[in-house]
Parts: C-alpha cells; structure tokens; sequence
C-alpha cells in the first residue's frame, strides 16, 4: 500500500530536524532550541490525542454497519445525506488533521465521495467547540456571518471536488 | 487541556461498552486503529516537525506584526498565506484574532486568515495526500484557499 519512496522522504527530512536541533543544542541557537521545544510540547500534545482517535475510529468500523450509513449518507442520500453529515461535523472538535481518518472511515462505510468532503469542509469551518471560542474572541456576529458565509463556499467545493474524484481511485480506498 | 479530558472519558466509554458487548470484536476494533496509526506515523511525525519549525520562526508578535501592518489587498494576502501555512492551534490563534480585531484590523483579512487556517493545510498535506492523493489534495487546497478569499470578501461586504 506504501511507495517506499515516501516514507524514506518523511523521515529524512525528520532526521535532518534532529540533526539541526541536536547542533542548536550544542551551539545554543536560540531559534533551534525554540524549535526543539516546541516538538517536545507539540508531541505531548499529539500523543495524548491521536492514539484515543485511531482507538475510536477503528471501533467504531467494527460496529457502524455499512448499510446504515450507505443508507443515510451514501450516493442516494440527497440533500438529507448533506444535512446528516454537517451535523455530524457540526458536535465535533479537533484539529484538521483528525478529519481525515474520519472521512476515510465514512467513505469506506459507504458515504458518498461529495458527502466525504461535505463533512472535511463542515469539520473545518463549523464545529462547535472552536466556534465557541471563535464568539468569545471575535463576537458572536463575526462568527454567525463567517459561518454562514462559509457553508454554500463549501458546499460547492465539495461538488467540484466530487465531479473531479468520480471515475478516479483515491489511496483511501486501497486502506 | 480539559479537552483531551473529555476524549479519554469518550473513548474510555466506548471502550469499556463495546467490551461488554463483544470483547473480541473490541480487540478487533483497537487493533484496526493501531494499524492505520501505524501507516500514518511517518506523515504524524513530520507533521510535527513542520509544526515545530513554523512556530519556532515565527513567534506570536511576528505574527501579529504581519498580520496587523497591511489592510488594503495586500494584507488579505498576507492573511490567506500565513492562514495557508499555519496550523495554529484555536487557543493561541483566536486571542491573536480578537487582539488584531481590538486594533482595527479589518473583517475581511481576520475572515481569510481564520478560514485559510482552518480549511487550507499546508502543514497537514503529509497526512491528507496519503488519503485522498497528491492531484486531489492540491486541488483540495487550492480551491479552499479561493473560497477563504471568497468568504473574506462577502464578510467585508456584509459587516
């Protein structure tokens, strides 16, 4: 499923970071050190959350039937499919990141492709935690318009990036 | 913080739910997880890096100092950019925000740097290109950051 290419990539540019941050170290570069601890508390941070949401997402494949959520959010669906899936989106919180382990759970369950971006597009734009804080700082006008404004943008992304995907294969589906 | 508090109890509870119902389907299901986690670790790990450098070269008065200094096209550029690039968490990007908003900053560039940073993800494209592709996560991108300049617009109209 992986070309190893990529992977070598990755980890390169990752060794090459550890080698940066190990020079900064003994030259004491402030900028190197910064970074050094940012990686340490962007780890934590990452640590504490992403492993509960793989644990999460790989239940719930175990249980979520295919047919109910073909059914509710599939290619039939319509414009109730597009309703389901915001919503879903919509009581969620997280990072961008997250979203697509998610979406690809929802595409491999059956939802349709332009409901998979539906729901990254909502996830991004919508979600309640970060919209909460969004009013706290910006003031509830601010956000009620931006939300608004942003649902029929994204909307139509989902559909162009829907008509682009039809009759190609993503990666995902060979997960 | 408090969130991360909230996600443990959440998972802890399907957990132990789906332990009652049927235990080796749990194990399944845990097991499932730590699969595609483990494909994703390379991309999770540069995610990290990029993350870390980003915010190591620019600080918190850098990025306000960038945001805050041009209004007129220029500035809504800036703003879908550093948008664009960024993935800063919500804790540190809305003050940063509301402070710029306390300055005069203008809706439309606070619009396009809040949506380029939620919906564009330069950082994150590691972990989006291995689900949906390299032609289709650019794509994705591109297209977002043209509905981010959209949607900052319309709010200049509006508000």
């Amino acid at each position: 499923m992986k070309r190893k290419s990529w992977i070598n990539t990755e980890y390169a540019i990752v060794a090459t970071f550890g080698a940066f941050i190990l020079v900064s170290h003994l030259l004491s570069w402030t900028v190197g050190q910064e970074m050094a601890r940012n990686f340490y508390e962007f780890s934590v941070k990452m640590i504490m959350l992403v492993p509960f949401i793989f644990v999460l997402i790989g239940i719930l494949d175990v249980w979520v039937p295919k047919e109910a959520i073909q059914k509710h959010i599939g290619e039939e669906s319509g414009i109730k499919g597009v309703f389901y899936v915001v919503l879903l989106a919509f009581f969620q919180g997280g990072p961008l990141y997250v979203a697509f382990p998610v979406a690809h759970l929802l595409w491999k369950k059956g939802c349709s492709i332009r409901n998979v971006f539906v729901y990254i597009g909502s996830f991004s734009a919508l979600k309640v935690p970060m919209v909460m804080f969004e009013i706290s700082f910006l003031g509830w006008k601010f956000s009620l318009v931006r939300a608004a404004v942003s649902l029929p943008v994204f909307l139509v992304i989902a559909e162009i990036l829907a008509r682009y995907v039809r009759g190609r294969e993503l990666p995902m589906s060979r997960m | 913080m408090n969130q991360v508090y909230y996600i443990w109890l959440a998972v802890a509870l399907v957990v132990l739910l789906s332990t009652i119902a049927d235990r080796s389907k749990t194990w399944e299901g845990i097991r499932r997880g730590a699969v595609m986690l483990r494909n994703l670790l390379p991309q999770f790990l540069l995610l990290i890096v990029l993350v870390s450098v980003f915010l190591g070269l620019m600080s918190r008065e850098t990025l306000a100092h960038l945001l805050g200094q041009e209004s007129g096209a220029l500035g809504v550029l800036i703003a879908a950019v550093i948008g664009s690039v960024a993935l800063i968490p919500g804790p540190i990007a809305y003050p940063l925000a509301g402070m710029l908003f306390e300055q005069g900053v203008p809706y439309t560039v606070l619009a396009v740097f809040i949506t380029t940073l939620m919906m564009v993800g330069v950082i994150t494209f590691p972990v989006e290109k291995e689900y949906l592709g390299t032609q289709t996560a650019v794509l994705r991108n591109l297209l977002s950051f043209v509905g981010a300049l959209l949607v900052g617009m319309i709010m200049g109209v509006l508000l």
